[in-house]
């Protein structure tokens, strides 16, 4: 495969003395699947909310398709261009409908006229199946639908990674099913993701790789197969028992 | 019937619909329901009948029933003449009519007055009616050309210079300043203990005032000429026109895409000139009418009106201020409103009217007015400020984080997500410090502004007028004005409040 487009180096961050990410280091190749899993409390979201600089760090590097986030954060705008997120909570703007909220970003930072930008964001809102529902407000759909509006807000910045962090933590479980398809769809299209997520179903299906977490460091990491059927480190299996039953 | 016992129940005949019982629906069932349900609620219903008989029927007497509605002067509203117990005196209110609502302003100048209240209208009514198009405009219109149309309309005069000038006016002023002040230390290092030091960062002033000098000469210069020349305000203006299009043309992206802001520029300038043109601005203007012969209504309304457009951008910038992580704005913010707050709105307006001279350089005047309406503004900025606050602190830490990590800038999130949410969240309260700065405006008539109520209580020592109802009259009459006013706004403020908030209802 190519060049990595996301090269985390030597990654270490401190929450005041707390040190929360140790000695990261992690490259992630162009159209490559990743799902983060681990323990709560083992920085498995500090380390993607890194990534478009939600968080910053003291020590280490991270580039992102060619762009260089050091500790100072200095092309903090040039890497969020690039990189688009989805949260456990969806974030939408409630107070715009779904329409505008997909155009927003768009319109305001990419300085797209607005026919444009609705338009694109009409064709992503196909994508993820709710094109009917643009002239709602977020508040009036279902947590699972409002999630599929925050993977299509994010696409309509074009991209070239995106990063999940938990997106179906917060979903009844009869909505799970529905974001997660949005995400195998994108996955087939070949999108560069970093999902962080408990929903091993979805890694076993989709990853290329499965990493995992505790207290701050990467334990393990290996295809899903390898993973799930011969974890190697003894936290790992200990994990792994408790969460596949 | 079905044997409810019986585990298992099919329904064959369907139970037809019937009309619910009398006793529960239409007005007898919701007096029965909300009104005489319990003891305690028929004992409350008998009260508030009461609490409405004694208040609404003698309200109704004074302000109608009893009222005297017309007549030349106090004898109408006498009970010898009436031959009954007067309540209100309405010719005096008709009588003093024009006082109340221009105090002393000149009756010839009225117009004017009358004139303002129309443009603010005709500007107001069409920007809070949703429906209507061109906001934008419209809100541009009422907030930046209103106002300076409005003060030469009502203030009168004209002016000498454009743009220009006054850029040169306020350079010399600001370069002056400096230059005065390195000259005052340098005469203090005279004589103090530090002399050296004092000495040394003097010369240092001294000397960056005299940079400062040869810097802005070139445009104080061209200022000399353009004064010189008999057409000072037109050619000032074309030169200003000029460079600001100019401007606007190259940060509006020059020749590619530059146009569009050059035309609306363009545009903007060519309306002023009309506007100056028109109001005879170029040579004197109107009549200059000073703001002590103001009064009534009028000085109420520019109080408050300046008030309430003032205070909230104050209130906005001092409330994210205050939020900053950068120290000295968080402190300058905190320290601002803290001030503002813990002192009493007496206090700010006798400190603007009689302190505020002492403390100005010796030439540098500021209108009486201006400066009760400068502590006013400021006054209730930080009181909306409090009120922004806690509008912002009701956004989730998701929103700002959401909109950062689409690239959107600090002052887009707030401006495009924060503010427009924080907002809605405190509408109840940022109207509620309205409607008290409207009622404060009530104030300024301790530092000699004759407002609504000053100019009442000025008419009440007319011996003209002068009988039992009199001061009745006249109060219960501003009260309404107030009242008109006030319940406006609530009113207003409901429905946008509840227009805004659409997104909440499901």
């Amino acid at each position: 495969m190519s060049d990595p487009i996301v090269k985390i180096s030597g990654l270490n961050k401190w929450y005041g003395e707390f040190h929360v990410l140790r000695d990261i280091d992690l490259e992630v190749k162009k159209g490559e699947r990743i799902v983060i899993c681990g323990p709560s409390g083992s920085g498995k979201s500090t380390l993607i909310r890194c990534i478009n600089a939600l968080e910053e760090f003291q020590e280490g590097e991270i580039v992102v398709d060619g762009i260089e986030l050091g500790p100072n954060l200095k092309h903090i705008d040039a890497v969020r261009r690039e990189v688009g997120m989805v949260f456990q909570s969806f974030n939408l703007f409630p107070h715009l409908t779904v329409l505008d909220n997909c155009t927003l970003a768009p319109i305001w930072v990419r300085n797209i006229p607005k026919k444009d930008a609705e338009e694109t964001a009409m064709k992503f809102l196909e994508r993820v199946k709710i094109p009917h529902q643009a002239n709602k407000f977020p508040g009036q759909m279902s947590g699972g639908q409002q999630q599929r509006v925050a993977i299509a807000r994010a696409l309509t910045m074009n991209p070239k990674v995106m990063l999940f962090d938990e997106p179906t933590s917060a979903l009844d479980p009869e909505m799970v099913k529905e974001v997660l398809d949005t995400m195998v769809d994108l996955a087939e299209e070949g999108m560069t993701m970093l999902v962080v997520t408990h929903e091993m179903g979805f890694a076993r299906e989709v990853a290329n790789r499965v990493v995992f977490m505790d207290a701050g460091q990467i334990i393990e990491a290996n295809t899903p197969n390898e993973f799930f059927a011969s974890p190697q480190h003894a936290r790992t299996k200990l994990f792994l028992s408790q969460i596949l039953r | 019937m079905t044997d409810i016992a019986s585990p298992s129940f099919v329904r064959h005949d369907l139970v037809n619909e019937r009309p619910a019982p009398v006793k529960t629906t239409g007005f007898i069932g919701w007096v029965r329901t909300r009104l005489f349900n319990s003891p305690t609620n028929i004992l409350l219903t008998i009260l508030g009948a009461l609490l409405l008989w004694f208040t609404i029927v003698p309200s109704v007497r004074f302000l109608m029933v009893d009222a005297v509605w017309s007549g030349n002067d106090r004898t109408a509203c006498l009970a010898e003449n009436a031959g009954f117990a007067v309540g209100a005196c309405w010719p005096y209110i008709q009588a003093k009519l024009p006082q109340l609502i221009y105090g002393f302003y000149p009756e010839a100048e009225r117009w004017r007055v009358n004139l303002t209240f129309v443009l603010a209208a005709v500007l107001l009514v069409p920007m809070l009616v949703p429906r209507l198009p061109a906001k934008g405009l419209n809100a541009g219109l009422f907030f930046f050309a209103f106002p300076v149309v409005a003060f030469f309309l009502l203030h009168g005069g004209g002016i000498k210079g454009f743009g220009l000038s006054w850029t040169a006016g306020l350079l010399e002023l600001f370069d002056d300043s400096i230059i005065g002040a390195g000259n005052v230390l340098l005469n203090l290092s005279k004589t103090s203990a530090v002399a050296p030091l004092l000495w040394v960062i003097g010369n240092l002033i001294v000397l960056v005032g005299t940079a400062i000098h040869w810097l802005v000469f070139p445009l104080i210069w061209l200022r000399d000429q353009i004064q010189g020349s008999g057409q000072s305000v037109w050619v000032d203006f074309a030169v200003t026109t000029a460079v600001v299009c100019l401007i606007a043309f190259f940060l509006g992206g020059g020749l590619r895409t530059g146009w569009r802001a050059l035309a609306s520029s363009f545009a903007t300038f060519v309306a002023i000139a009309i506007v100056i043109k028109l109001m005879g601005l170029d040579h004197g203007g109107l009549p200059i009418v000073l703001t002590n012969l103001w009064g009534g209504l009028l000085v109420t309304l520019v109080v408050s009106v300046t008030g309430i457009v003032t205070s909230l951008p104050i209130g906005i910038a001092l409330a994210l201020g205050r939020r900053s992580t950068i120290p000295l704005i968080r402190i300058f913010s905190i320290a601002f409103i803290e001030f503002w707050r813990g002192v009493p709105l007496i206090t700010v307006l006798f400190f603007a009217t009689y302190m505020l001279p002492l403390f100005l350089p010796g030439n540098f005047t500021v209108d009486g007015l201006v400066r009760a309406l400068i502590g006013i503004a400021l006054f209730t900025g930080a009181y909306q400020a409090e009120n922004v606050r806690g509008g912002l602190a009701a956004i989730p830490r998701g929103q700002g984080e959401a909109a950062a990590a689409l690239g959107l800038s600090w002052w887009k999130t707030t401006s495009l997500i924060v503010l427009p949410q924080a907002l809605r969240h405190v509408i109840p309260n940022l109207v509620n410090s309205f409607i008290s700065l409207f009622k404060d405006t009530s104030l300024v008539s301790i530092v000699a502004l004759f407002d609504l109520l000053g100019s009442l209580r000025a008419s009440f020592s007319d011996p003209k007028w002068s009988t039992p109802s009199t001061a009745f009259t006249g109060f219960a009459f501003a009260g309404i004005i107030y009242f008109i006013f006030c319940f406006g706004m609530s009113r207003y403020s409901l429905f946008v409040e509840h227009r805004l908030n659409a997104h909440r209802r499901n």
